[in-house]
């Protein structure tokens, strides 16, 4: 656990994405506003992320565990042009790359709905630290991606070792609202926007309960408690819909346009249901809280991140349809993890609410595969029915849903994005590593070839360059 | 280990000795000695008073003694955590309750962390319940280079924890030594080289060695309790990344052999691996860090371990400065980890028994103490455990946990809060009513 206290915060979505559009012209409409959401540019830093070239390929004789609970022994996985274009058997080669991988496993990319990784980058060092911006408890107008060092050596990592795909990329917990997130691609890149997941909605990463009171109060000033954090928030989310009114009316009516306020447009932006809330929250009663506020003021919570004790309250996030996203055994690290279980994950599961893993670990995100059997296998000692294929879809169409991007990514169904591990075991193992992982059908790490093993800027000419690590 | 420091150790850890040790044959096993040899199908295991007399194939059983046919299932010696600082920490962020480190004391060698180990925090239950047994605990540094004195626990359910106080010496090097030491690896050094000057001081006349206090270099207290590390009687554990700082440390240790040096971390070990075996100093390692976390970390490779073992080193696994205080388990899932290596090309792991012996024995070499803890040779203490599977895969549990050969109860703070949550619903009373 790298970040310490300070880490995670997280929340999950089951929101349809939206994708940022970017605004056109501001040139007033001939009868009234702009036009709504034409008041100002929704994407002023827009994705330039492009696939790389790939080959054609039918993965055969394979385990197939799709994502969305489905599996094929002996399966075929079969994708093109960056595409899934079918899974099943017996599918025609059809001049593709045939690829046996007998005794090995298929699955979707893994997603991590909660990184650090570019903005709290290894080396971690003081000038490197960029995902806190602990200057005010509210600074929802700051941007994760403003932060992200895309030459991270920690992305890399989570590649080879993890099989990670999709990632986002979130600010840090010390303030109530601290920022917007980014989702990326896990292609490295020179530029973020580079590696910005095309079309994934922005997430706004709320904290609750130690981190704020103790970085605010231990300043002297509010919140100091964990009421003091709910009144900042309603104070704020007050604001909002007030700049939300008064910006509506405007890009439809016209007139003078009212001033702007970055931090504003994130908050109208989740009042829009255009930006999914992500919030760091670990007590059960804090989260029924932060429930109830989001209907006070209109919108609706996409994940609680870490969530230790979601356990405790999961009909309550079943009814109102939001997620957990929570670490396998986390525990006692500081009071709010007091109580976590490593049956979280599977007792929410059982009760039916959305649940998914996350790492919010530079360490922790090359394991995420080991992190869902730990999960899954807490719940079947519980007495629980737990399938691989099925606890394979907490760290795939899961946190696809929560991110806002399960059209796109998050299982192997024709159309999707190409984004594919193949394992060299079962997954479920301590004794599996990925052997080849392709993003958007492009084959990024192959564990047979050295030149096929990302080596960022800051590694090179570095003692180990290159090592298998 | 010299005759004399094996009588005074075992003289220190005799009245730390439980009273209810069993008789015990476990029949029907796979046996994993732990020390580095494959398991072995269809052995027993005989405990008696609270040592082990046999494991193997072809143990004879003893008449009237507790039988437990374990059915084919996998019986190993307990895991002995490398590196912890459990049972001195319950909540890592809340102050009160964590003694790892004291910012505001005058002392820093001397400070023993036997005295603040509490065999009833929630940590060593949690451990014991995965089949932790013993346990390298390390008070951490604060405002000096030296951490001070860290101690072997059992993680047994009785209030006798401490298993041998004042173990070892503790030590800060790389860029965490330079920062206790006003700001340089150099100033490091010097703080060193002056400290076991003054210890030589106080050896010679320790009756006119005056105490000066908080101010001083070294206090009474503090010189004293470095003398068994400069007289070589007590491991000197030094926690450093750069291989650069390694081959200093090597330098000094060949300037003055007697002192017992025990690298801690050891990142970057594999690119000087040739030298730390030729020096004969053991590694209690991270087992997989592969970050260029802090620039003392640049080589970083899951690959280390592996390759500083095939280099002649002795390696054992810790969590250093990793979730130390609660997390030892993960070192079985650490274990594992080094054995899914020996799959990936290039990569350097360990084949499935020098694993096991990485949290078994190997930390007890690595401490002087491998005659006494770590493996299921006869006359090593009862500490042994019973797996409904291989233990180093996730999801294998354990059945029974013996530490001094007395069976140790398996129920903690996650066992309670389980039964009590697993349907979440409240029924016709409140949750607090349901236990």
């Amino acid at each position: 656990m790298m970040l310490g206290a300070l880490a995670g915060l997280a929340a999950c979505d089951t929101g349809g994405s939206r994708a940022q559009s970017a605004s056109s012209d501001p040139a007033p409409a001939a009868a009234g506003g702009p036009g709504k959401g034409k008041g100002y540019s929704h994407d002023p830093f827009p994705s330039t992320y492009h696939a790389y070239p790939g080959t054609p390929t039918l993965l055969t004789n394979v385990t197939v565990l799709d994502g969305e609970g489905g599996r094929i022994d002996n399966g075929q996985v079969l994708f093109r042009d960056g595409k899934i274009v079918a899974v099943g058997q017996n599918l025609a080669t059809d001049g593709a790359t045939v690829i046996d991988g007998k005794g090995k496993y298929v699955t979707p990319g893994v997603i991590d709905i909660h990184s650090h990784l570019g903005d709290y980058p290894s080396p971690g060092v003081q000038a490197n630290s960029d995902g806190n911006e602990m200057t005010g408890p509210v600074t929802a107008d700051v941007w994760a991606e403003h932060s992200v060092w895309p030459q991270d050596p920690g992305f890399g990592r989570a590649l080879a070792n993890g099989g990670v795909t999709t990632l986002q990329i979130l600010p840090g917990s010390a303030n109530l609202m601290g920022g917007r997130s980014v989702v990326v691609k896990n292609v490295y890149a020179r530029t973020m926007q580079a590696m910005k997941f095309p079309g994934a909605p922005y997430g706004l990463k709320m904290a609750c309960g130690e981190n704020p009171k103790r970085v605010y109060g231990s300043k002297g000033r509010m919140p100091s408690t964990r009421m003091g954090n709910i009144a900042v928030d309603r104070a704020t989310w007050a604001r909002a819909v007030e700049y939300k009114r008064r910006w509506d009316r405007y890009e439809e009516k016209g007139g003078e346009a009212p001033s702007r306020d970055i931090a504003m447009d994130t908050l109208r932006g989740v009042l829009e249901g255009e930006i999914l809330v992500q919030n760091h929250c670990y007590r059960a009663d804090e989260m029924a809280i932060v429930m109830d506020m989001a209907k006070e003021f209109g919108y609706h919570v996409s994940a609680f991140h870490h969530a230790v004790e979601a356990y405790k309250i999961a009909d309550l996030l079943k009814a109102n349809n939001t997620c957990a996203a929570v670490w396998a055994d986390w525990y006692g690290f500081k009071m709010e993890a007091y109580d976590a279980v490593p049956e979280n994950l599977a007792i929410l599961d059982k009760e039916g609410a959305c649940a998914m893993i996350h790492s919010d670990d530079a360490n922790g995100i090359q394991r995420l595969n080991q992190e869902v059997a730990k999960a899954r296998s807490s719940g079947i000692k519980a007495g629980m029915n737990i399938s691989e294929e099925h606890a394979w879809t907490w760290l795939a169409i899961n946190p696809a849903r929560a991110l806002g991007i399960a059209d796109k990514t998050g299982s192997l169904k024709p159309g999707k994005m190409a984004d594919v591990v193949l394992w060299n075991g079962n997954p479920f193992s301590v004794y599996t590593r990925p052997e080849m992982v392709w993003v958007d059908g492009a084959l990024l790490y192959d564990a047979k070839d050295p030149k096929r093993r990302p080596v960022s800027d800051f590694e090179l000419g570095q003692p180990g360059e290159g090592d298998v690590k | 280990m010299t005759k004399t420091l094996l009588l005074a150790a075992t003289a220190a850890i005799a009245f730390a000795f439980p009273a209810a040790a069993q008789t015990v044959a476990i029949t029907n096993a796979k046996v994993v000695i732990g020390d580095g040899s494959q398991p072995v199908e269809g052995g027993t295991v005989v405990i008696r008073d609270g040592r082990v007399v046999a494991a193997g194939p072809g143990v004879a059983v003893p008449a009237g003694v507790r039988v437990i046919d374990a059915g084919g299932k996998w019986v190993s010696p307990g895991i002995f955590a490398g590196f912890t600082r459990l049972g001195i920490v319950e909540v890592d962020g809340v102050d009160e309750t964590n003694d790892s480190g004291a910012s505001n004391a005058p002392f820093h060698a001397s400070i023993d962390v036997a005295p603040a180990v509490n065999p009833k925090s929630t940590p060593i239950a949690i451990n014991r319940a995965e089949g932790i047994t013993r346990a390298v605990v390390a008070p951490d540094n604060r405002g000096s280079i030296f951490a001070g004195q860290g101690a072997i626990i059992d993680l047994g359910a009785d209030m006798d924890a401490v298993s041998k106080p004042r173990a070892f010496q503790f030590m800060e090097w790389g860029e965490s030594g330079a920062r206790a030491a006003g700001g340089s690896r150099a100033a490091a050094y010097a703080t060193l080289k002056n400290t076991l000057f003054e210890v030589r001081d106080y050896i010679r006349a320790p009756g006119s060695y005056t105490d000066r206090g908080k101010d001083a270099f070294l206090t009474r207290a503090d010189a004293e309790a470095l003398v068994p590390v400069v007289q070589g009687r007590t491991p000197l554990l030094i926690h450093v990344e750069r291989a650069s700082d390694m081959l200093v440390l090597l330098q000094l240790k060949k300037e003055l052999p007697g002192l017992k040096m025990v690298f801690v971390g050891a990142t970057e070990g594999w690119t000087v691996a040739s030298q730390i075996a030729a020096a004969g100093v053991p590694v209690i390692a991270t087992a997989l860090n592969d970050l260029p976390e802090s620039f003392e970390q640049l080589a970083a490779s899951q690959s280390n371990v592996g390759r500083m073992t095939a280099a002649g080193v002795t390696v054992a696994i810790g969590t250093i400065n990793q979730d130390e205080a609660r997390q030892a388990r993960w070192e079985k899932q650490y274990a594992g980890n080094l054995v899914a290596l020996t799959k990936v090309p290039g990569a350097t792991g360990l084949d499935w028994g020098a694993a096991f012996a990485a949290i078994s024995s190997k930390p007890a070499e690595v401490l002087g103490m491998g005659a006494e803890f770590g493996s299921l040779k006869p006359g090593r203490r009862g500490d042994v455990v019973i797996w409904d599977g291989d233990p180093l895969e996730i999801g294998t549990s354990v059945t029974n946990v013996f530490i001094d050969g007395v069976e140790q109860p398996l129920d903690t703070r996650w066992t309670r809060l389980r039964q009590r949550y697993l349907d979440p619903k409240e029924g016709a009373l409140p949750k607090a009513y349901q236990r």
